[in-house]
């Protein structure tokens, strides 16, 4: 009886399209803000932020910008890694090479540029589909990396590529402890994430998700094709470059191309599969869900199997505990934890009574 | 009747289409007029949704002339069909499976939709005042055709007859000059026919919209169109008012030669 939207009358079309219309998930909402927002970096220790938190956060970005293409816009993608870099590495670069550049700017200078170079990749999108577009994104994830390595202006001029991050500093205050950090890090993401879901609640989303449902009935009621993909690609890489390059900001500090490989790539869609695919909250689910599934088995299987199975077990046990799931997602619940968290409040909502 | 059916809208001259080597229309010359319901009617495979998909730009023809308020059409893509004032639905149910009734419905007025994803994605002022005014006319669809009460379902779960009118829905919220309807009773019972016809009937005498029609019920046909054209393997062999085509020699030879 608790969660219940009965007396919660719609009187207008505005409260009706709000994201939360039952006024429960609205105070669970900001609740969550709060927790995330102050209570967690006042509480949390460094592990928690460094190794999970600001992960999580960073990674749910670049899972909404793969949600945005993939989950919404239909355009499977296996390139989502070396947008990210392109989004790092741009971010270096505008910071290195003008005197002065604002953080906040070179991070949209980041995402724009990851942006111009997913436009880029993704005009094949607009004579082939499915299967071969994820291999034309896959060459993608191939030679954005191999020429992040081969030109050394990139990492100027350093070894290998590697680069390291300059000191984040906005209006004077320079972010140094992880608190300050994952702050900044949480204001941002939740941001972008506040404007993707309100991206996809209206007419650009709608346009998405009727190009990936049934492209040529898209076509007939007056979307163009060409742009609605494109501009899938574009935002969906802005947002996976603005996710790279806090990657390197404020996360691990020294990057390398390498670093966003296709495995990272691969992470990325696991996250969209496992949290939802077309789902800005699913997203966030994923990631979380991603980071930690491998600290849980490390820590758990160890104390129940004790030390018999040796330290190779784990490594692989988490390879199985992977695979199982995402065929399971596949198959049982595309839709992923985020419709699994809806059919929980459906069944919320009518409890106590079964039907 | 207030309606009045008015000067030529479509005109089509000399239609040929080829698929390799099927040939799935033959040098077809037909109009619509404003405000007409016409009728398009023939034996499976005759054409007929090959017919449509000319009008709106989803296929070519290799030869031939279409005329669109008098002005020579060039090459159209369905988009720009569509920022014409043409609306349809297809023969196999096209709605968008991932979406709900409403957001399905919503996607009808895309065209008139003008702010950007800037605009949407602060969601804010302009973006939230177009999207309540569009929700508005959306919500008179819903109300004309009576699906109040599965506005927000997915459209996957609805039965097949729903469907059928939520795609009706969605042409229509485009507020289209020209609607295309390709069987749009396929497929339904009795009472969902009555209803469909019903609907069509009033769009076209309320708003004045030009209807073309696609019906194999020769029942619904002759008792709801101003004018029948009929196909038979790509070709024309019949035109006119329900009467004169009804009693066209060669048009009861090909009903009563195929398994109609
Ligand atoms: N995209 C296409 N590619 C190849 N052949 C096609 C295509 N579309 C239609 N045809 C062929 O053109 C001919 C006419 O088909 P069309 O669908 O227009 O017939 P129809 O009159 O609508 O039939 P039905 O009553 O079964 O819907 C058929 O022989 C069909 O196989
Ligand atoms: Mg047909």
């Amino acid at each position: 009886m608790l969660y219940r939207e009965a007396g919660q009358f719609k009187a207008t079309y505005a409260e009706d399209s709000q994201i939360f219309p039952i006024r429960q998930d609205k105070i669970g909402f900001w609740l969550l803000m709060l927790v995330f927002g102050v209570a967690v970096p006042l509480l949390t220790n460094e592990y928690w932020l460094k190794a999970i938190l600001i992960p999580v956060l960073i990674f749910s970005l670049a899972a909404i910008g793969l949600n945005i293409l993939t989950g919404y816009a239909g355009q499977l993608s296996l390139g989502s890694a070396a947008f990210m870099a392109v989004g790092a590495f741009a971010a270096y670069n505008f910071i290195l090479r003008i005197e002065g550049m604002p953080f906040l700017l070179a991070l949209v200078l980041a995402g724009l540029t990851a942006a111009a170079v997913g436009i880029l990749f993704g005009l094949p999108s607009l004579r082939i589909k499915g299967f071969y577009l994820a291999v034309a994104t896959l060459a993608a994830q191939f030679f954005i990396v191999w020429a992040l390595v081969k030109f050394p202006w990139f990492s100027n001029n350093s070894s290998s590529g590697v680069v390291t991050a300059q000191d984040v500093t906005i209006l004077g205050y320079t972010f140094v402890s992880p608190e300050a950090k994952y702050v900044l890090t949480f204001l941002i993401v939740s941001f972008m994430a506040l404007l993707a879901k309100n991206m996809v609640r209206s007419s650009t989303g709608r346009a998405w998700m009727a190009v990936r449902d049934m492209d040529v009935a898209a076509q007939v009621i007056g979307f163009r094709l060409m742009r609605t993909k494109l501009l899938a690609f574009a935002v969906s890489s802005f947002y996976c470059g603005v996710a790279g390059a806090l990657y390197a900001y404020t996360y691990i500090g020294t990057v390398e191309p390498e670093g966003f490989n296709l495995d990272l790539s691969f992470k990325i869609l696991f996250m969209i599969i496992i949290g939802g695919v077309g789902s800005i909250m699913g997203s966030f689910l994923g990631a979380a869900f991603i980071v930690l599934l491998p600290i849980f088995l490390d820590n758990v299987v160890p104390a129940i199997f004790g030390d018999a199975l040796g330290a190779g077990f784990v490594s692989n046990f988490q390879l199985i505990v992977f695979g199982g799931l995402i065929i399971f997602f596949l198959i049982v619940e595309p839709h992923g934890l985020a419709r699994l968290w809806q059919i929980a409040k459906e069944k919320l909502r009518l409890w106590p009574f079964p039907h | 009747m207030a309606r009045q059916i008015g000067d030529v809208i479509v005109d089509l001259q000399n239609i040929s289409l080829r698929f390799g080597g099927v040939k799935a229309l033959t040098d077809i010359s037909f109009n619509v007029k404003e405000h007409e319901i016409r009728s398009i009617i023939g034996p499976n495979g005759a054409g007929k949704s090959s017919m449509l998909n000319v009008i709106n730009g989803v296929y070519h023809p290799q030869e031939g002339q279409i005329f669109f308020k008098g002005a020579l059409r060039k090459k159209m893509e369905p988009h720009e069909a569509a920022e014409q004032g043409i609306a349809r639905t297809f023969q196999n149910i096209a709605l968008f499976k991932g979406m709900t009734v409403l957001d399905n419905i919503m996607t009808g007025r895309n065209l008139k939709m003008k702010c950007n994803f800037l605009q949407h994605a602060l969601y804010w002022g302009a973006a939230q005042k177009e999207e309540i005014a569009h929700r508005i006319k959306v919500e008179e669809v819903i109300e004309f055709l009576e699906i109040q009460d599965i506005r927000k379902t997915p459209v996957g779960r609805l039965p097949y007859g729903l469907q059928k009118r939520v795609e009706l829905a969605r042409a229509l919220a485009a507020e289209p000059h020209i609607l295309l309807l390709d069987e749009p009773m396929a497929g339904m019972n009795v009472e969902e026919k009555q209803d469909m016809c019903r609907f069509i009937l009033d769009v076209n005498d309320h708003y004045g919209t030009t209807i073309v029609l696609i019906e194999h019920d020769m029942g619904v046909v002759m008792d709801i169109s101003d004018r029948v054209v009929v196909l038979d393997y790509g070709k024309k062999i019949g035109d006119g008012v329900p009467e004169e085509v009804k009693n066209n020699p060669e048009v009861i030879k090909a009903y009563l030669g195929t398994s109609h």
